[in-house]
């Protein structure tokens, strides 16, 4: 008797909140203990999360890290930097109607607004997806494009070797060609081909410089180009074909781009004769405007990837569901043993739910390292593939998605544990 | 403490319904030592699980430490069973992957007692059934009897009304089942209320009291020592 007295006095519960911890910690315990006792199966269980998540986070973190370089080369542009181009409704093209911007065009532009400056005009020579280009037998084929000097500011992208063209070239329209990388490596010249020449069509140019490299965006070559004097370019093939330009400038007034794209648009208008109710026949757009439309791209590619390799994650809960099951069935006793102590109900409801929600979150955790380490490798293997960027997002996502895959699929499983009958569970062989 | 009142249980199988239990009268002091016994089939394991508010009786009342027990739901059994009885049980059931300490301790888990007081509690419930050396092993690294000393220790660490063991001694050989027989003699005598279910008369001689069935029914209520 002596002793119980002694022993009651002090075996007093805990506020409503730390019994919740302690009952959360007695689970986490468990549930840890469960999953080391089965490593192997514990992580074959898991395989479907790590999987799906692996999957989700490379192929995120690829796509994020493209994304991110190319906004990045059009920041390079600088917000700064309009583009004002000739643009045709789709229907409008289907009836061979092609809107254009015509020189006359550059020179109004040039007359009457102010605040502007490397006026560049971009005139698309040969055919519009581009032009061949010859050194005796050997052919390259890319975009001819004609321009002024500006050209380099604007598209910050100058000669590696050689120089660019000058306003004499232009004002002469000397026969002269600055190349692309790729042209160069095409028609097999030398690192320096300066003083070569090359021939497009019946005319020779001669080269006088040859640009940085770029290298590929989407497996395409961003060094497949050469530039000519704009006027030497009008001049070659303007007989031929009605030039359609591009027009680039830069706003002085960093504050006043929204004025001057007012005030372009309104002049464009005014010379091609468009109706008060009629749309334009161009676009006036800035760097930043491109960049916003690819991130909106490499967005909606992010969105659905992750969605399809989120059924991934399906099949992997429904193997930790599997699992789970089996797992009730061989700790019946022990549940049967836990009730006859007293174990309400929710207690081995949360035991198993928690149980199957660490597999789910421990598999999660093990393919988010997994897929940066497999993004990582996958862009240390293709040359000139921009480093791969996981944003927070996705991260908390895949963690997130994961445990609550481990509740939704460890719910079956936990009630069927917690709704044991004690003797039952208890008889159970 | 414990009244039992026309209590009975009746079990349907393939159709076929039979009485486990009919009619069964029984008033336990708080301080007794009762032996159950009785052949396989009599329904002392019946009536072990309802004493033991593992099951619910089809009949009659039972009164429990003057609650009524009989009209509560399975979480309110839950804590009956945490508060008033600790249990024994003859395959010792003890969690295998747990230490003697962390079994003992376990009921007072399902009580809502902080993880320090319940190893201390634990711990004294080991001294006291003479295993204080043994609190880190687990149950495949002790004897026979000292798993069943364990299990004691558990059904003690909630100051139980009752302490209810099933053929405790089922499993151990008689020298070891001797010395458990001890330890619950012990245990009365310092006021816990005991009741055996065992089938072997030699077990049921050590008790105070043997209460018999056959049939479902009480035949024999005898007062030994």
């Amino acid at each position: 008797m002596s002793w119980k007295i002694a022993m009651a006095t002090d075996l007093q519960r805990g506020s409503a909140l730390q019994r919740w911890l302690w009952v959360i910690q007695e689970c986490l315990v468990s549930a840890i203990s469960s999953i080391r006792a089965h490593g192997l199966r514990s992580v074959l269980t898991m395989l479907g999360v790590i999987i799906g998540v692996a999957s989700v986070i490379c192929v995120v973190a690829l796509v994020q890290g493209l994304s991110r370089t190319i906004s990045q080369q059009f920041e390079g542009l600088g917000s700064s930097t309009l583009t004002l181009r000739s643009y045709t409704p789709l229907q409008d093209q289907l009836r061979g109607k092609v809107n254009r911007l015509q020189p006359s065009d550059l020179d109004e532009l040039r007359a009457r607004i102010d605040g502007i400056t490397h006026l560049t005009p971009i005139v698309f020579a040969g055919q519009r997806f581009g032009a061949e280009v010859r050194n005796g037998a050997n052919t390259a084929n890319g975009q001819l494009l004609g321009s002024t000097a500006s050209y380099q500011d604007v598209q910050q992208q100058f000669p590696r070797v050689g120089r660019f063209i000058t306003a004499s070239d232009d004002d002469s329209r000397r026969r002269v060609v600055v190349l692309g990388e790729q042209i160069r490596k095409d028609l097999k010249l030398p690192e320096d081909p300066s003083g070569q020449f090359v021939q497009i069509g019946r005319e020779w140019f001669k080269v006088v410089g040859v640009m940085e490299a770029r290298g590929e965006v989407f497996g395409q070559s961003q060094d497949s180009f050469l530039v000519m004097p704009y006027q030497t370019a009008l001049a070659v093939t303007g007989v031929i074909t009605q030039p359609d330009l591009w027009i680039s400038f830069s706003v002085v007034d960093m504050d006043s781009v929204a004025n001057v794209k007012q005030r372009v648009a309104g002049l464009i208008r005014r010379l091609h004769r468009i109706a008060k109710d009629q749309p334009d026949d161009f676009r006036v757009e800035s760097a930043e405007t491109l960049a916003k439309t690819f991130q909106q791209i490499s967005n909606t590619v992010t969105f659905v990837v992750a969605g399809v390799v989120g059924i991934s994650l399906l099949v992997g809960g429904i193997g930790i569901m599997n699992i789970m099951l089996v797992s009730v069935t061989e700790r019946t006793r022990e549940v049967g043993i836990a009730k006859a102590l007293g174990a309400p109900r929710r207690f081995i409801l949360m035991q198993f739910l928690i149980e199957a929600m660490l597999l789910a979150l421990t598999g999660g955790v093990i393919g988010i390292v997994l897929g940066f380490s497999l993004a990582f490798g996958i862009a240390a293997l293709i040359p000139n593939f921009p480093t791969p960027a996981v944003p927070w997002w996705v991260v908390l996502g895949s963690c997130g998605f994961s445990a609550l895959i481990g509740m939704v699929f460890g719910l079956l499983p936990a009630r069927k544990a917690a709704n044991l009958a004690p003797i039952d569970a208890l008889r159970y062989e | 403490m414990i009244e039992l009142r026309g209590i009975g249980k009746t079990y349907a199988l393939g159709g076929v319904s039979f009485d486990a239990l009919d009619a069964v009268d029984l008033d336990i002091d708080s301080n007794a030592f009762v032996a159950l016994t009785g052949s396989s089939g009599s329904g002392k394991s019946t009536l072990m699980n309802i004493l033991g508010c593992l099951d619910t009786p089809s009949r009659g009342s039972y009164t429990l430490d003057g609650e009524a027990v009989s009209g509560l739901d399975e979480d309110q059994l839950a804590q009956v069973r945490n508060r008033k009885i600790g249990f024994v049980f003859q395959n010792f059931y003890l969690m295998p992957r747990m230490t003697a300490l962390d079994n003992v301790a376990q009921p007072l888990i399902y009580r809502g007692v902080s993880p320090a007081l319940r190893r201390a509690r634990a711990a004294e419930a080991l001294e006291r059934v003479g295993l204080a050396d043994r609190a880190g092993h687990r149950p495949n690294e002790l004897s026979g009897g000292q798993r069943q000393r364990v299990a004691v220790a558990r059904a003690l660490v909630g100051q139980p009304e009752l302490l209810l063991a099933d053929e405790p001694t089922g499993n151990l050989d008689s020298r070891t089942a001797r010395e458990i027989m001890t330890l619950f003699a012990q245990l009365h005598s310092e006021g816990q209320c005991v009741v055996i279910v065992t089938h072997d008369p030699a077990i049921a001689a050590c008790c105070q009291r043997v209460v018999r069935l056959q049939d479902g029914h009480v035949v024999e209520d005898r007062y030994g020592h």
